[in-house]
């Protein structure tokens, strides 16, 4: 059996011997499981295990980096990672002074799903899949489970060793609804972090999931334009997520003259109602940590304070080059990969609004709710919902056709003029970003009303 | 190795089948106009699916090579739980020869690489000097390996060079993204045609137009097709798709379901070419598959197991995305041209939208063929002419509709990503919204 701790034992001190600015390493093993049904039918029952590493050095100001899943030559593989970062660095090495952390981060699993039986995940999907089929009308359906337990360990050439552990589980469902060659869908993604119990719960939104498609296939199709839109928390947290979270990457803003401007600390990007924060210190969400990959501490980081720019993330790089403090957000979707910047759970604090009166003085509105996807590319997004309902004259009036959301961040984020009370946070995204998806992470939001906002339609 | 692992199922298993894969990639990367890291990244993997006696499949996958006992326990434990294998292991064939290795690409040195993006930076650059560049130069070189207790086995090398060169240019709020990319099974050296392409981008949207929302003409370029209408068609001719009821062609082979100038083919036997290989990640052999002819529907993609469900052939469309278990999908997706040039296309277009890149496309209802996105980059066309970049700009619509009745099929084929292939496509009647 492989040994991380050994593995880790030997490079630590080889790591600080070297002619580098700095060297970390990444060790990680993990074990995943999944289920799925498509139709009626059981569609696969797997099981795998992973285990792997990577170096990764800067050598002024460059980066090298070699991952691996053969743990021998340990030595070449760190002298190949200095060498490609001396084959790159041209300029003056800056990282963020991060403390030199030596710590074990015991895992809070409450019921592991690496330890509940595949006989019983088969059995609750089994049940799902039942519930799924009571209702009539639907044609196909899709049901997905899969749990990934890892362990990893971090040094780096200052002396830094630290070990976590995780264990992450997601359920994904989708009804098919089909007639006359049109064809509807409506599902469910939700995860859980070191806890696979709150997956034993989604009977009721399942038996749901079916009638909705099949609601859909008669729903008329919303004519394109502007208008006053509310978005339930789900699809806000999908919002928040892709139309600013993204933005305020670090990475995005360090080296370009033009967005350290656009983005200056002070400015203000919304009402004063608004408040957006990404933090990794809230216990059992799935983008939380006590370190990110570069062992640098998380923090609860407010990015948006009274609608103005207040925070961002960081990575050790952008920290330094940017003048400001890490924030503990380098992550890596596994050691294939180095970190990068990127969000952790993202969420719009909640105000006071209640639902109804969001929707009172709307006319001519759209509610949406759930979520297919959403993308983004920093000034533009687009953000698709799962259900879709009209508003007229302050009531929810009936279903529509699930549309495409689409905007100006920056126009769009000052359109936001109502916060509901109700913050929930969804579970079951994964976030993708340079070639590494998915990304653990969740995002959240109250009930949001936006005005005049983008809607794809006939 | 393999030997060993299938000797070690015999006890629990009917039939086994041994996947590997080793892969050696070499990505460099560029940001804000120079070199920032070099990657080396060595992988090795080994899945085996297995038909235990009472007939149900088992499945399990490791990255470690050595741990044959964790690997066949993990195989056994599922196959208890396993849906029922309707179909055999591939037996014992030959396959032809499909050139996708170039032994040029390994030794492609690295300063070789970076020197062709910073080729193309260069002269971006120099073009519009307040454009940053970011990217990547990459080269890969893979290892297959499949063997089956039915005497099936099959092996090959595969070589993928790949560049993809963003430039942003941003001025205030207002954000412009450029690029473009090649890929192919020989190294790619020389970067002209990106180089011309990124420029050309730059030229057209130096200007802005405003476009009012309204169903108008509106043209796809290659990105733009794949950006915008080829998700849906990849789902719709899914064996797996079709089976369940959930493709609205499913029913429909031999009719005319479009455009009598669409036709759209699978092809993994093009040389040279990172989506082709000789045969499927279970051993069935890859051929040329027309799915549309002219028009009319001819046939969907199947793996072993779907096709013995369907009462069908496997059509050598069994691939394994993510380590997963096979499943139907495409090796190239080759859409075939047409006659008409863009000026053509342009020509006789009073007002209307030429979409290079639509964000967002596939979030929708790909199953139904629904598309909506925002055009990330795009130009107004007026009086035959493209006059300026447009924003805030919607396009939806449904692909059944609208390749039903395609105005023009270009003759300007490209290749976007390793493994799409399509010419520029005109429509008469898109619905379009703006702020």
């Amino acid at each position: 059996m492989l040994d991380l701790n050994a593995v880790a034992r030997e490079l630590a001190d080889y790591l600080k011997k070297q002619n580098a600015d700095y060297i970390e390493a990444h060790l990680e093993e993990s074990q995943t499981s999944n289920v799925s049904y498509r139709g009626k039918n059981l569609e696969q029952v797997g099981k795998s295990t992973a285990a792997g590493g990577n170096i990764r050095a800067m050598v002024q100001g460059g980066w090298g980096f070699v991952s691996f899943n053969r743990f021998d030559n340990l030595q070449s593989k760190v002298a190949q990672a200095v060498a490609q970062a001396r084959f790159v660095g041209k300029e003056k090495s800056q990282l963020a002074e991060v403390p030199v952390i030596v710590d074990e981060v015991a895992a809070k699993i409450k019921e592991n799903p690496a330890a509940v039986t595949l006989a019983e995940k088969k059995r609750l999907l089994d049940e799902y899949n039942e519930t799924m089929w009571t209702t009539p009308g639907i044609q196909t359906s899709n049901i997905r489970y899969g749990d990934n337990h890892k362990k990893t360990v971090f040094l780096n050439s200052r002396g830094s060793y630290i070990t976590q552990e995780r264990a992450d589980s997601i359920l994904y469902a989708v009804a098919i609804a089909a007639r006359n060659g049109e064809v509807q869908q409506c599902g469910i993604s939700v995860g859980s972090r070191d806890d696979f119990k709150p997956l034993r719960r989604f009977h009721g939104e399942i038996k749901q999931l079916a009638a909705k498609a099949v609601e859909m296939l008669a729903a008329p199709v919303i004519k394109g334009g502007q208008y006053t839109v509310v978005l339930d928390p789900v699809l806000a947290g999908v919002f928040v997520h892709e139309a600013f979270g993204h933005l305020s990457e670090s990475d995005f803003v360090y080296e370009n003259p033009q967005v350290r401007e656009l983005m200056q600390l002070g400015k203000t990007f919304g009402q004063s109602i608004l408040n957006i924060i990404d933090s990794a210190t809230i216990p059992n969400l799935r983008g939380s940590f006590k370190y990110d990959d570069e062992g640098t501490p998380a923090v609860n980081n407010y990015l948006i304070r009274e609608g103005k720019l207040v925070g961002r993330l960081h990575s050790r790089e952008t920290a330094a080059k940017m003048g400001e403090k890490p924030s503990g957000n380098a992550r890596a979707i596994s050691y294939r990969f180095p970190p990068i910047v990127r969000m952790t759970n993202t969420y719009i604090e909640p105000r006071d609004c209640k639902f109804e009166d969001m929707i009172a003085d709307i006319k001519e509105g759209v509610y949406c709710k759930n979520w297919y996807g959403g993308t983004t590319s920093m000034e533009m997004f687009t953000f698709s919902s799962g259900e879709t309902y009209l508003i007229r004259n302050g009531k929810v009036a009936g279903m529509a056709r699930p549309v495409m959301l689409s905007g100006n961040v920056f126009t769009t984020l000052m359109s936001i003029d109502a916060i509901g009370n109700d913050l929930e946070m969804n579970q079951g995204g994964g976030c993708g970003k340079g070639g590494q998806s998915p990304l653990p992470v969740s995002n959240g939001s109250p009930h949001i009303r936006i005005q005049n906002c983008l809607v794809g339609g006939k | 190795m393999i030997e060993e692992i299938l000797a070690r199922t015999q006890k629990a298993a009917r039939e086994a089948e041994v996947f590997t894969t080793t892969m050696q990639e070499t990505p460099a990367q560029f940001e804000a106009n120079r070199l920032k890291g070099i990657q080396s990244k060595q992988s090795t993997s080994v899945a085996l699916r297995i038909i235990n006696k009472k007939g149900q499949l088992g499945y399990a996958t490791s990255s470690n090579l050595e741990d044959i006992t964790g690997l066949v326990e993990n195989a056994v434990a599922t196959a208890e739980f396993g849906a029922k294998a309707e179909f055999d292991f591939s037996p014992r064939q030959r396959f032809p020869r499909v050139e996708i290795y170039d032994p040029a690409v390994a030794n492609v040195k690295l300063a070789e690489m970076t020197g062709v993006a910073e080729k193309i930076i260069a002269a971006v650059t120099r073009h519009s000097p307040n454009v940053l560049c970011e990217g990547s130069v990459n080269k890969i070189v893979a290892e297959v390996n499949i063997v089956n207790t039915r005497g099936g086995r099959a092996h090959y090398k595969k070589s993928v060079f790949g560049i993809g060169i963003e430039g942003q240019r941003i001025q205030g709020t207002d954000m412009l993204f450029v690029g473009d990319s090649a890929s192919s099974c020989h190294p790619i050296l020389d970067p002209k045609e990106i180089i011309k392409n990124i420029i050309e981008q730059l030229e057209l949207a130096k200007n802005t137009a405003v476009l009012r929302g309204k169903p108008m003409p509106v043209i796809f370029t290659p990105e733009g097709v794949a950006s915008a209408l080829v998700a849906p068609l990849m789902a719709a001719f899914n064996g797996k798709t079709v089976l369940e009821g959930a493709s609205p062609i499913g029913k429909r082979i031999g009719e005319m379901v479009f455009d009598k100038q669409l036709t759209v083919y699978d092809d993994p036997t093009i040389a040279f070419r990172p989506g082709s290989q000789p045969c499927d990640d279970e051993g069935v052999l890859c051929r040329r598959q027309t799915m549309i002819a002219a028009g009319v529907v001819n046939g969907f993609l199947y793996d072993l197991q779907t096709a013995a469900k369907a009462q069908t052939k496997s059509t050598g469309n069994g691939n394994r995305g993510g380590g997963s278990m096979p499943t139907p999908s495409w090796h190239a997706f080759v859409l075939a041209p047409g006659k008409s040039s863009q000026p053509q296309m342009l020509k006789g277009i009073k007002e209307g939208l030429l979409v290079e890149q639509l964000m967002g496309a596939g979030q929708g209802n790909v199953l139904g063929g629904d598309f909506s996105g925002n055009v990330l980059l795009g130009y107004k066309i007026e009086n035959g002419q493209i006059t300026g970049r447009v924003k805030d700009t919607m396009v939806s619509g449904n692909i059944y509709t609208l390749l039903k009745n395609i105005a023009a099929v270009g003759s300007d084929t490209k290749w976007v990503g390793g493994s799409l292939a399509t010419p520029s496509l005109c429509f008469n009647d898109v619905s379009v919204s703006t702020r």
